[in-house]
């Protein structure tokens, strides 16, 4: 009698849809501290305590200048929040950290303390996609984090369908291509070849840590730290791997379909949800 | 049985001195290790040592039935072995491994080729001849590295009559990152990362089998409340990756609505993971010495009541599915693999219970919380689609049991504790039961304590043979419920 269970099961749970983006962004976990802030001008003189804890070397001091901390290298394990003598690496609880441009990950400087979101693509491209993104996804050396917590947008709870974007089995069918992994040299031929196969004009995004720069793996001989190295990126989203809603963001942002001012609203919104718990 | 044996015995997350491995000459120690695989052992790990100018063999058996671990080397010998693989099939990628890694050729190997390695053109992976059946009406099929999913990257090559899949070869290699070269001389400051993201549907599995491994080097063991939280981690692992199987063997079947509640209930799973530590995967919680996050009581109870609803929901979910003659009738007899071949590919994990075989390291060789706490081990005969996924669906109900019980009587005391350096010419193993089957680390310490070699197994390494196995006699059009009901990490074998 499955038909009428299923039914019933179903009319009983009603639509299991988040509101987002129309209503609040689901709150990121309370442990997860979302994307980082990091304020120069509050480091101590010649403090470098933050620099070796970095498994990933995201963080560097050189002698005179102001630390940098690099979100595209970052794990998130917030090895540095915790030995900083004077708070000037924080955690904002932001799932917002997609950027259109590798250099906006870099955060330190006095006005860069943080990350410069991404704009949407613009008017000719947001024309062709706007409406209708069809996504080919490669993972090249990828664990299988970043395709889960990518593939989890395509379930009931997410339904990445409703913004017209989907992923699709050809690259034939593709407006672009979304990365995973650091491009392992055994990925590079298949992952040029799927990229040539998506006709232009198109768009590509590297997902994750790995993508972006190498993640735990940087600067191993086997791969080539991340995806700029063989094919232009055009959004970057930062995570080991990034939340759910910190993929759906960087989508949505590069669409053009989140207002900037709504968003900080829905963000003020979160924040204070998260307060109440 | 293990009494007997010549191999120096040890318990899973132990560790003993080098010199007191016992060595032979290397045709003496394939012998020897033919004999205990004859007698019933399972090969756990065979990998080389590399010395000043040759390498060693170096084995580790599990002597299931008698809850023991047996490891024996060989002396140091340079060129050629008499190879394994012709009496015991479970070794022949172990062999393929050696042979790519060290050098060394194991004389009489059926099916030599390269494992992960890059080909001349430094762009993919040296795939080498593939197998061919010849005839006239035979066809071959290409699938991959690119599949139609958010999937990893493997190549499969398929030799057809028609429908039927007369054999399938799998190639990997596709996602290498060169794990294991990075850890000689370690422990490094990235490595803990690196052992999260060995394969990252098992963060918790590797993570705890490394950390095992510091605290056996290093003489000590974590506390118990870390052991305790670990196994709960571990739990969830499970939960949530055999429910995001269910759905996926239900969606390939094109049964909507196990397969859309499953996607969801997944990762309701995961949340929990993060409720613990704040990454849905488990990043960053197990530590060597412990656990970095607590699991304080208010926590607990909220993780237990958002348990309870999983729970019911899966519970629930899956039982639309068992219900339904047409999905039974989709998933019986197809993809069979016999015990017999299972055990001879020394297969693990819920694919080999699939088989019948009652095959679990939290129950054959319990380390960590597992000594005090066990689930009974799910068993299916068959062997087919429909196997794996009752296993699966069995482990969830226990798993979830498992779960409510300990929850209910955490351990006392701190998750942290320092952790002294790791001894000197050591060599330790690990055993974790994962999701997918018996995870497994070896490590072995040079005069200074850091890493002289490290090896790692992901279950995997011995689990795609079976899928290959069990594509013989299917329809091709079979193969993508074949292939989920394995469900095999393609990261975890090319490290």
């Amino acid at each position: 009698m499955f038909v009428i269970d299923t039914i019933t099961h179903r009319l009983k749970r009603g639509c299991e849809t988040m509101a987002y983006p129309k209503g609040p962004a689901p709150a990121l976990p309370d442990r997860h501290g979302g994307a980082l802030q990091v304020d120069a001008s509050k480091c101590a003189d010649g403090c470098t305590a933050c620099v070796p804890m970095c498994p990933t070397q995201a963080i560097i001091r050189p002698a005179g200048k102001p630390v940098a901390l690099d979100l595209g290298r970052c794990i998130f394990c917030a090895a540095c929040v915790e030995v900083c003598p004077t708070k000037a690496i924080t955690q904002t609880g932001d799932h917002r950290m997609a950027v259109r441009r590798r250099e906006d990950l870099v955060l330190g400087e006095p006005g860069k303390e943080h990350v410069r979101l991404a704009v949407a693509l613009d008017e000719k491209l947001r024309k062709l996609f706007g409406r209708s993104l069809r996504l080919r996804q490669v993972s090249a050396g990828g664990c299988a984090a970043c395709e889960a917590d990518t593939n989890v947008l395509g379930t009931i709870g997410w339904d990445l369908g409703r913004f017209g974007i989907q992923f699709v089995a050809s690259p034939r069918h593709a407006d672009g291509l979304l990365i995973t992994g650091p491009v392992s040299k055994n990925m590079e031929l298949a992952l040029k070849k799927t990229y040539d196969a998506v006709a232009s004009p198109k768009i590509v995004i590297a997902v994750g840590a790995c993508a972006i720069a190498g993640g735990p793996f940087i600067g191993h001989a086997q791969h080539h730290n991340g995806a700029s190295a063989i094919v232009p990126v055009d959004l970057f989203i930062p995570g080991c791997p990034p939340h759910p809603v910190t993929i759906l963001d960087g989508l949505l942002r590069l669409l053009g379909k989140l207002e900037s001012g709504r968003s900080k609203s829905i963000s003020r919104y979160v924040t204070m949800l998260r307060n109440q718990v | 049985m293990s009494a007997t044996t010549p191999f120096a015995l040890l318990a899973n997350a132990t560790s003993l001195p080098w010199a007191e491995v016992p060595a032979w000459t290397v045709t003496e120690f394939v012998r020897a290790t033919a004999n205990e695989l004859t007698r019933g052992a399972r090969l756990c790990a065979w990998f080389g040592v590399p010395e000043s100018s040759s390498q060693r063999l170096v084995a580790v058996l599990a002597f299931d039935a008698d809850n023991t671990l047996a490891v024996g080397r060989s002396e140091p010998f340079t060129c050629s072995y008499p190879a394994l693989t012709p009496t015991h099939p479970q070794a022949h990628l172990f062999e393929r491994e050696v042979w790519e890694q060290h050098g060394v050729t194991p004389q009489g190997h059926p099916w030599l080729k390269p494992v992960r390695k890059t080909n001349a053109n430094g762009n993919a992976p040296a795939n080498g001849e593939f197998f061919r059946v010849d005839g006239r009406e035979v066809h071959e099929v290409a699938v991959g590295p690119v599949h139609a999913g958010i999937i990893e990257p493997g190549h499969f090559r398929f030799q057809c009559a028609g429908e039927e899949v007369l054999h399938l070869e799998i190639a990997l290699g596709y996602q290498h990152r060169g794990i294991e070269e990075a850890l000689a001389g370690g422990p490094h400051l990235v490595t803990m990362s690196q052992m999260e993201t060995i394969a990252g549907d098992t963060t918790i599995a590797h993570a705890t089998a490394y950390a095992t491994i510091l605290e056996s080097l290093a003489g000590t063991e974590a506390p118990l409340r870390a052991q305790w939280l670990r196994a709960i981690s571990l739990e969830l692992e499970r939960l949530a990756n055999h429910t995001g199987d269910m759905g996926a063997l239900a969606g390939d079947v094109a049964f909507l609505p196990t397969q859309s509640a499953c996607g969801k209930i997944r990762g309701d799973y995961l949340n929990l993971t993060a409720l613990v530590c704040g990454n849905r995967f488990g990043r960053g919680l197990v530590r060597p010495g412990g656990c970095r996050q607590d699991l304080e009581l208010e926590r607990a109870n909220q993780l237990l009541e958002r348990l309870k609803t999983a729970l019911t929901d899966t519970e629930q979910t899956v039982a639309w599915f068992w219900d339904a003659a047409s999905v039974r009738a989709r998933f019986e007899n197809v993809g069979t693999v016999f015990p017999a071949q299972a055990s001879e590919i020394g297969m693990v994990g819920p694919a080999a219970r699939a088989c019948g075989l009652v095959r679990d390291v939290r129950y054959d060789h319990p380390a960590g919380w597992h000594r005090f706490a066990q689930a009974p081990v799910a068993v299916w005969p068959g062997g087919d689609v429909f196997a794996r996924a009752r296993v699966r669906s069995l482990e969830i109900q226990r798993s979830g049991g498992f779960l409510r019980d300990q929850l209910a009587s955490p351990a006392e005391g701190d998750v942290r504790s320092e952790l002294p350096p790791p001894a000197p010419d050591t060599l330790a193993v690990a055993l974790v039961e994962g999701w997918r089957g018996e995870v497994c680390h070896v490590a072995l310490t040079d005069a200074a304590g850091r890493f002289r070699r490290y090896k790692i197994i992901d279950p995997s390494f011995h689990n795609w043979t079976g899928l290959a196995l069990a594509l013989r006699g299917t329809a091709i059009s079979d193969f993508p419920i074949c292939n989920k009901s394995f469900n095999l990490s393609y990261c975890g074998f090319d490290l």
